[in-house]
């Protein structure tokens, strides 16, 4: 034991050593030439103008060094020291910029160089301007980069600052460059600036490759082309190029437009997701059992608030834990529609209007319910990182990814209801009761149990409902309320009882809802949806997909 | 699968309709006495409080009739007769709007306070004529009328019917909701109407026009009641019943149930319309938040608790009810949430036929109508 204590001792006190020694010392290596020129290059910038840093830095970015990427990305962020008692340059450790003591490391190897307290070194400044001259040095490095989604960002750098270098830079990259993407992004980049050319020709073909991009900024400089300037002449003298412009002007916006139809209509869907899902569990308990549960927002909002439970219990695991809600959040609701089933809705059978009524009062007494354990504030539910950020499909068109997963899930649950129901003993039995109950307790299905399985099915689905809701918005003690009323128009126009039309019904009505909304608004736009269903009642009163058969003449 | 006591209800006797037109007057001569009469500094006085809150009783009683007029006697449980009670409101607020004049913070002789702030120049062309009283009261009763003919046209003649129908009136009245909560459709938007400040000159703020309202309003009560007995009673009144227990068989006997629906309906309507304006000027506020759905569920259970298809039992339960709630809300807020909800359960499992139910049959075991019982089991 005490050897081994002793031993522990004399490798600290080794490292200690080495520490005070590359303290005192400096760098130790031998140095090559063209090391001594680079260390002499940056020692230039302890005191030089802003103006000679802009010099410097470029002279830097240009020396070839291996570790000039790594010294200016540290100069970008504030990170480049020299020690007052030497003058020597040193990178301080990422994150450690404001801390009283800064580990130090050597520019030339980049292994660390001792510690230091912040009095003693001074940081190396940088403004506005020369942060941008950093960051266009720094996408140069990153056009010869590996990864093809480095040199794509490279690209996207480089363009906000496109001078005759950078220009000479993208030039020489489009001959070598093999990905498509980064390719088509430094056409794009050269078009733009030869949009500036003095040549006709030139500019004409350079529309011509711009034609084919989405681009937002593109479209403006195209744009630019057909205007007039305050003297009444067009800005772009030459006719040909006047119209390839309002050619390929038109174009984009096509192509834009189509893509900004297919994002509403994404969004559109997300939105009817939600619907779908409390509208599914609706419907199994609306049309299989005849039975209208008021009740049935606020077993989502349970569902929401089991979500925001587990999310609490398990703070270090948020990515799993939504993963988790799902089928605590399902249980939850499904044994609280059990007993509701049991203790209320029971001795309601056959009398749809009564039912409405208790349930409605049941739906009270959970929302105070809720209110008394968690209060009415708002709380929100942390999205995991997996579920957050855009899916970036082209310029024009990005796809958040919670959506997209409410989306996945919505298809998913709407699935396995249909495999339940369909090919499951029990949904046999579900079937068998909602179809003729007096026949299906001859053949021996225990009608009451089925019963009370079926509102558990629907009040569980009612909780996975709630589990999507709470990635999209605040959960509080009346988040049932807002959307039972839609969900319960969904039901009647898709047809009761219909799990089809209640898939069709709901996206349908996010899908108009997002249509409508940029003309009218969001309130307007929902007033015109409910309009429209009460009158779609009119003419089709048992719905978009009306019961057929013998259920039909009850 | 119909509830037996239906056939029951509608066969019982009439002794009800006098104990109810008694309590009525008994109420408003009581309540105008300790108003007058009794000194301020008494007790028993009551207070221009308490005579807006017996008004709106009265109010919401008259609402609670016509919800029982086609729920209980014709099986249409609307859940969006808020809506119309509403629209009444607002037709009696937008005359106590421009009456205000330029009493208003803006003083603009002809524009109501918030198109002035909204910048509107001119006035929109459906406020015209809201300055005349009769014009007002007209639109009272044509707003909220005209609206269910519509709505009911529709809905009767493709046969929505049952919980269908509920659904769709409670989207109506959801739609109408946000609709008004939207400032450009000129109805103040949010705040709604309120800052009244005279009703035909006489000023709002006193003790004795809000006597005078009270008053008027259990008149109407009395008169709303006395006709939809008439209704109830009549040879219509039947079919709206038959229609209740048996619509198809009525449409096979060549009755036109939608017709018979439509007119009850329309009156229902009307007579919601009437509460509202007569509500309004009492309360001294009309905002969108009128419109919501709970509040036409709300009325719905005042129904059940007092009893359905027995009108008197709907008003007293609608009486009931708000005064339990005005109770609750004071002393004990958290509790109210949890006894309504619980009132909706328990009255809907354990009495079906409401207060009203639970006096008349201890009523019966002293009587003798159990051979009517036989007969209506029998019916069924």
């Amino acid at each position: 034991m005490t050897r081994c204590l002793l031993r522990t001792g004399a490798q600290l006190l080794c490292i200690v050593l080495v520490l005070l020694a590359s303290r005192s010392v400096g760098p130790l290596y031998a140095q090559s030439s063209t090391d001594r020129d680079f260390l002499s290059t940056l020692g230039e910038l302890r005191n030089a103008s802003f103006d000679d840093k802009y010099t410097i830095v470029d002279r830097i970015a240009q020396s070839g060094n291996p570790n000039a990427e790594a010294v200016l990305t540290a100069f970008l962020q504030d990170r480049l020291y020299f020690r007052n008692q030497d003058q020597i340059i040193f990178l301080a450790k990422a994150g450690e910029e404001d801390s009283a003591t800064v580990d130090l490391f050597d520019p030339l190897t980049l292994k660390p160089a001792g510690s230091a307290s912040a009095d003693d070194i001074t940081r190396i400044v940088t403004n506005n301007h020369l942060r941008r001259i950093l960051q266009t040095d720094l996408a140069r490095f990153g056009l010869s980069s590996p990864s093809a989604s480095v040199r794509l960002d490279a690209v996207r750098d480089i363009e906000q600052n496109l001078d005759e270098g950078n220009v000479r830079l993208l030039r020489a990259r489009s001959g070598v460059e093999t990905d498509s993407r980064v390719k088509k992004e430094i056409a794009t980049s050269l078009a733009l600036v030869a949009l500036d050319s003095s040549d006709a020709q030139t500019r004409l073909s350079a529309i011509s490759t711009l034609r084919s991009s989405l681009r937002q900024d593109v479209l403006n400089k195209l744009e630019a082309l057909l205007e007039k300037s305050s003297d009444g002449s067009f800005v772009e003298s030459d006719e040909h190029v006047r119209r390839a412009a309002a050619a390929a002007v038109k174009s984009i916006n096509r192509r834009r437009s189509v893509y900004s139809f297919i994002q509403t209509v994404f969004f559109g869907l997300s939105l009817g997701s939600v619907l779908v899902l409390i509208a599914i569990g609706l419907a199994i308990t609306f049309g299989v059992m005849g039975v209208i549960n008021m009740a049935h927002g606020e077993l989502m909002m349970l569902g929401a608030y089991a979500t925001y439970v587990v999310q609490l219990a398990m703070p270090g695991y948020i990515g799993t834990s939504i993963l988790m809600a799902i089928p605590v959040a399902f249980l939850v609701s499904a044994l609280v529609g059990i007993l509701i089933e049991r203790t209320v809705i029971r001795f309601l059978y056959g009398r749809p209007l009564e039912t409405l009524l208790a349930t409605f009062g049941v739906s009270l007494i959970l929302q105070q319910l809720v209110r008394s354990f968690f209060t009415a504030l708002n709380k929100s539910v942390v999205t995991p990182a997996w579920m957050s950020g855009t899916l970036q499909l082209n310029e024009a068109l990005s796809i958040t990814y919670n959506r997209l997963y409410i989306v996945i899930f919505t298809v998913l649950v709407f699935a396995a209801l249909l495999v339940v129901l369909r090919h499951t003993r029990m949904g046999l039995s579900i079937r068998a009761v909602s179809q003729n109950r007096a026949m299906a307790k001859a053949m021996g299905i225990r009608s009451e149990w089925v019963d009370a399985m079926t509102f558990g099915l629907g009040s569980g689905i009612a909780g996975l409902a709630g589990v999507a809701l709470s990635q999209l918005t605040n959960v509080n003690p009346t988040l049932g309320q807002s959307y039972i009323i839609d969900s319960f128009m969904v039901v009647v126009f898709g047809g009761v009882g219909n799990l089809w039309g209640a898939m069709v019904g709901g996206m349908l009505m996010g899908v108009v809802d997002e249509l409508l909304e940029p003309y009218t608004g969001a309130v307007l736009a929902k007033i015109f949806v409910l309009v429209a269903l009460i009158l779609f009642i009119q003419t089709r009163p048992r719905g978009l997909f009306p019961p057929t058969g013998r259920a039909s003449e009850s | 699968m119909r509830p037996r006591y239906t056939l029951w209800i509608s066969a019982r006797n009439d002794s009800g309709s006098g104990w109810f037109l008694g309590g009525l007057a008994l109420i408003v001569v009581v309540m105008s006495l300790l108003n007058l009469v009794v000194p301020a500094s008494s007790p028993l006085h009551v207070s221009s409080y308490g005579l807006t809150l017996t008004g709106k009783y009265l109010c919401y009683a008259l609402l609670a009739m016509a919800v029982d007029l086609i729920w209980g006697y014709c099986g249409i449980l609307s859940l969006g007769h808020a809506a119309f009670f509403s629209l009444g409101g607002y037709a009696m607020g937008m005359y106590l709007m421009r009456e205000i004049g330029t009493r208003g913070v803006y003083g603009d002789p002809v524009l109501p306070d918030f198109m002035v702030f909204l910048n509107w120049k001119s006035l929109p062309w459906f406020w015209h004529g809201f300055n005349h009283f009769g014009f007002a009261l007209l639109m009272v009763a044509l707003v909220p009328g005209s609206l269910a003919l519509a709505f009911g046209w529709l809905a009767f003649r493709s046969r929505v019917t049952g919980v269908y129908l509920s659904i769709i009136t409670q989207a109506l009245t959801y739609a109408m909701m946000l609709a008004f909560f939207r400032n450009d459709m000129g109805f103040g938007g949010n705040n709604g109407f309120t800052d009244f400040k005279d009703i035909i000159g006489f000023n709002l703020g006193s003790d004795r026009v809000h006597l005078v309202l009270l008053v008027i309003t259990a008149i109407m009560l009395g008169v709303s009641y006395v006709a939809c007995r008439a209704i109830v009673a009549s040879r219509a009144g039947r079919v709206i019943r038959a229609i209740r227990d048996a619509e198809s068989r009525t449409r096979f006997l060549g009755y036109r149930v939608e017709s018979f629906k439509l007119w009850i309906f329309v009156f229902s309507a009307v007579l919601a319309g009437i509460a509202g304006a007569l509500y309004v000027p009492q309360i001294g506020i009309i905002n969108p938040s009128e419109f919501s759905p709970i509040n036409s569920i709300e009325i719905v259970i005042w129904v059940a608790v007092g009893g359905r298809g027995t009108l008197y039992g709907a008003a007293a339960g609608a009486v009931l009810v708000n005064y339990a709630k005005t109770y609750f809300t004071s002393a004990f807020p958290e509790v109210w949430s949890y006894a309504l909800g619980a009132l909706f359960v328990l009255v809907t499992l354990f009495l079906p036929r409401g207060i009203v139910g639970l006096l008349s049959g201890r009523a019966k075991r002293r009587g003798n109508t159990e051979q009517l019982q036989i007969q209506t089991d029998k019916l069924e």
